[in-house]
């Protein structure tokens, strides 16, 4: 019997029993079924919408800032004497509390920027684009300045008020003839337990010089954006004082956006929540497609005919996963266009994905429901029985996608469940970026997970793979 | 039998199988001989070891001691096994959501074989209408005919059936009858195991009976009813009593086997007339009784004692 007649006989065994065929057809339609719904009960229509940056990436653009227009080129400099910070509610300290000096196209959402700044707890930063971030000197600092040159601004820091040191260089496009140049306070809210506790930021600036025409005015920039978690109670933003001396106080960030920055935001891992129904179809069928063999006793005939017991195991696992990929793979395609379709249809904001992260997530997520069900088949030959079979390869995956889901989990069970347990290759379905300049609950409640896609996938594997080969050696061992 | 003829004897060679199922013997020097053109009947009682002793020729049990061969090589040493060896173990071990041709389907795909083989072997066992139903809606007797054409599936020069007969009805078993003498009379070796002695006795050609894990009988069906037969003689008498203490005189052992019959062993049928008539008991038929295999069986079994080809018909 070579592997193929294995692989054909699997095959045509899997093929004509209709619930097998059923069930992983059911499997399809369900990430199918709930992709529809997720996307059309989902309702954000008249929603404020969500800034974006040059990058097309969603982004919080919400500080205060303190500005005058500036034509052409100029520069601006001024000392950072305090920078206190406030949580009302949880820790005292905001290690990304920004204060300094920035030069932004317009107040609009999203417009082109530039910034250097000193920060609660990552010293001299430049920023620009929302996304670049680089380290200054470290060391006292007293003075910070900006210079604009073009479409070339640039950051510079001092200990001493004469000898400057340059933080950094952003060639920022957009800027326009006419730009806003000012000072700015900003004050994300800080990671608390599973969640986020809102702050505040006072600065005093003295010795504020450099070009630019008019009266400062101060404004809350991206008040009412989503992607802005607003003042603590009883707090708001200000300035008082003259160049020689000023108080701002801000809450905001100027920096991209994340999963608990932009609760409103839906991602793809949303869409394809019907994995986990389809997951539970296809361990289904992956433990009967074996089990079954021993419940009807038609293991001796299948050993009869196929001498080669592991060979016979590995053609099932191999017909399963084939199977089951291509099932999983449809429903994908299909769901997670047609579902963000319908998300945004319904003003749903959705963070955007590459198409090479769209196809990662369609393949992973077939592999994911593939590998899975061949868990299922090697513990299902180990136990020879449907219930436990079902019942651990479920308890084995669906418990910690559903420990995943639970918001007050603590970052370190979830994190750990999300790495040694088979509920890792959830991370096929991870789609966020994390940010080192953005403090946050980088945790798979907010869809980050602890492994990268294909080593959380290979955790999986792993688990099927020792499965198989104890299935095998157990095969061989007791009488059939 | 030499190693040289195990190695290249045609059919199936079991020799000295020993295996434990906990503590206790399921088989214990199992060994017999299944050839070419002759149907062999295997019997034995309930935990006698004929079903572990299939499983071992199929390579699905492992043993402790002895081997199994078919056409000379261990069953799991085979490529399509079905093509040297078709077997029916149980006739309800199949997928009732998968209809009758589907579970011929895959059995045929994994011998490297075609659809329209299983349509051949479906019209042979005739079961082309049922076919295409659900197996699970299947009566026994259908399954029967359905393991059997599995068993057919690859044209295997060795069939091995575990009671084909249950579960059949009439026209069925009266058809499978002539089928495996028709499978004989085409050169296969063919092991049947049945616990019905009358199809049993007008089926096989051999017969090995199993007790306690051993072959306690392999030999030719005619030796061993002629043997089981000897020289009893059976005697209808309305006189039982007399005729009994007549004959014992003589030296006969006679036992009551009917309101007015009685068997008698140990004297010629012409001795025990001129007995009876010399002391003036009536009767009305003497005649030379013929043991059935039930009666080979029983006195077998119950005796447990082993009763080779080599040595037939010699007194135990």
């Amino acid at each position: 019997m070579t592997p193929l007649q294995s692989l054909r006989a699997e095959w045509t065994k899997f093929r004509t029993v209709r619930g097998w065929m059923v069930g992983t057809v059911a499997a399809a339609l369900m990430i199918v079924l709930f992709a529809l719904l997720t996307g059309a009960s989902s309702d954000q229509k008249g929603a404020p919408p969500v800034p974006v940056g040059p990058g097309g990436e969603p982004v919080t653009d919400s500080f205060y800032f303190v500005h005058r227009p500036l034509a052409g080129n100029g520069s601006v400099s001024v000392s950072v004497s305090a920078l206190d910070s406030r949580v009302p509610e949880g820790p005292g300290v905001v290690p990304w509390a920004k204060a300094g000096l920035i030069i932004k196209q317009s107040t609009r959402q999203g417009s082109p920027y530039a910034a250097v700044m000193v920060t609660g707890g990552h010293g001299v930063r430049m920023q620009d684009g929302f996304v670049h971030d680089t380290a200054g000197p470290r060391g006292p600092v007293r003075r910070l300045r900006l210079d604009r040159a073009g479409d070339t601004v640039t950051g510079y820091a001092s200990a001493d008020g004469s000898t400057w040191t340059k933080v950094g260089t952003a060639r920022v496009r957009g800027l326009g003839a006419t730009a806003q140049i000012g000072l700015f306070v900003a004050s994300p809210p800080v990671v608390d337990g599973g969640g986020t506790a809102g702050s505040v930021s006072t600065a005093v600036f003295e010795d504020l010089r450099g070009h630019g025409t008019g009266d400062w005015t101060g404004e809350q920039v991206g008040a009412e954006s989503p992607s802005f978690a607003g003042y603590p109670d009883n707090t708001s933003g200000s300035y008082t004082g003259t160049d020689a001396r000023l108080t701002v106080t801000g809450a905001g960030d100027i920096a991209p956006a994340v999963g608990d920055s932009l609760p409103t935001g839906g991602h793809l891992r949303d869409i394809l929540t019907g994995t986990f129904a389809a997951l539970i179809a296809v361990i289904v069928v992956g433990a009967l497609f074996v089990t079954a063999e021993y419940r009807h006793r038609m293991i001796r005939l299948t050993l009869a005919a196929s001498p080669g017991r592991g060979r016979m195991l590995v053609a099932k696992a191999v017909v399963l996963w084939v199977v089951t990929f291509a099932a999983g793979l449809a429903g994908t395609a299909v769901a997670a266009p047609l579902g963000e379709r319908l998300a945004r249809d319904h003003g749903v904001y959705m963070f955007p994905v590459s198409s090479s992260t769209e196809l990662r997530v369609a393949l992973g997520t077939a592999a994911l429901l593939a590998t899975a069900s061949v868990l299922a088949l090697a513990v299902g030959a180990i136990l020879r029985n449907s219930a436990a079979a079902v019942t651990a390869v479920i308890a084995a995956i669906v418990l910690p996608y559903a420990l995943i889901a639970v918001p007050f989990m603590p970052a370190g069970v979830s994190k750990g469940v999300a790495t040694v347990t088979p509920g890792a290759a959830f991370a096929v379905q991870q789609t966020l970026v994390p940010y080192d300049q953005v403090a946050s609950n980088y945790t798979p409640y907010y869809g980050y997970y602890p492994l990268a896609p294909w080593a959380g996938l290979a955790v999986l594997a792993g688990y099927a793979v020792v499965s198989l080969v104890l299935a095998a050696v157990l095969l061989n061992r007791r009488d059939a | 039998m030499s190693p040289l003829q195990t190695a290249n004897a045609p059919g199936i060679v079991v020799a000295g199988l020993r295996k434990r199922y906990r503590a206790a013997p399921a088989l214990d020097g199992m060994s017999f001989t299944v050839r070419p053109g002759v149907v062999t009947g295997f019997l034995g009682p309930n935990g006698a070891g004929k079903s572990t002793t299939m499983r071992v020729i199929l390579g699905l049990d492992a043993v402790e001691e002895g081997s199994a061969l078919i056409n000379g090589r261990p069953y799991r040493r085979l490529r399509r096994p079905l093509t040297h060896v078709g077997a029916l173990l149980d006739a309800s071990a199949l997928h009732p959501g998968r209809s009758g041709r589907g579970h011929l389907l895959w059995l045929a795909h994994s011998q490297g074989l075609d659809a329209r083989r299983v349509d051949q072997v479906i019209e042979q066992v005739g079961l082309a209408t049922a076919a295409r139903r659900k197996a699970g809606g299947y009566s026994l007797g259908m399954r029967q005919r359905l393991g059997i054409a599995a068993a057919l599936l690859g044209d295997p020069p060795i069939v091995m059936l575990d009671e084909p007969f249950n579960g059949m009805d009439p026209d069925g078993i009266i058809w499978l009858r002539g089928f495996l003498r028709s499978l004989a009379t085409q050169g296969r070796a063919v092991l049947v195991s049945s616990h019905l002695m009358s199809e049993m006795q007008d089926t096989a050609d051999h017969l090995v009976v199993a007790g306690h894990g051993r072959a306690i009988a392999d030999a030719a069906m005619a030796d061993l009813i002629a043997a089981a037969s000897r020289d009893r003689v059976v005697l209808r008498t309305t006189a039982g009593a007399d005729a009994t203490s007549v004959l014992i005189r003589a030296g006969a052992t006679v036992a009551a086997t009917g309101r007015d019959t009685v068997t008698v062993s140990g004297l010629p049928a012409n001795r025990i007339v001129a007995l009876l008539n010399a002391g003036a008991v009536p009767f009305s038929e003497v005649s030379a009784h013929r043991a059935t295999l039930e009666d080979v069986y029983l006195e077998l079994t119950r005796e447990a004692v082993e009763f080779h080809a080599a040595t037939p018909g010699a007194p135990r």
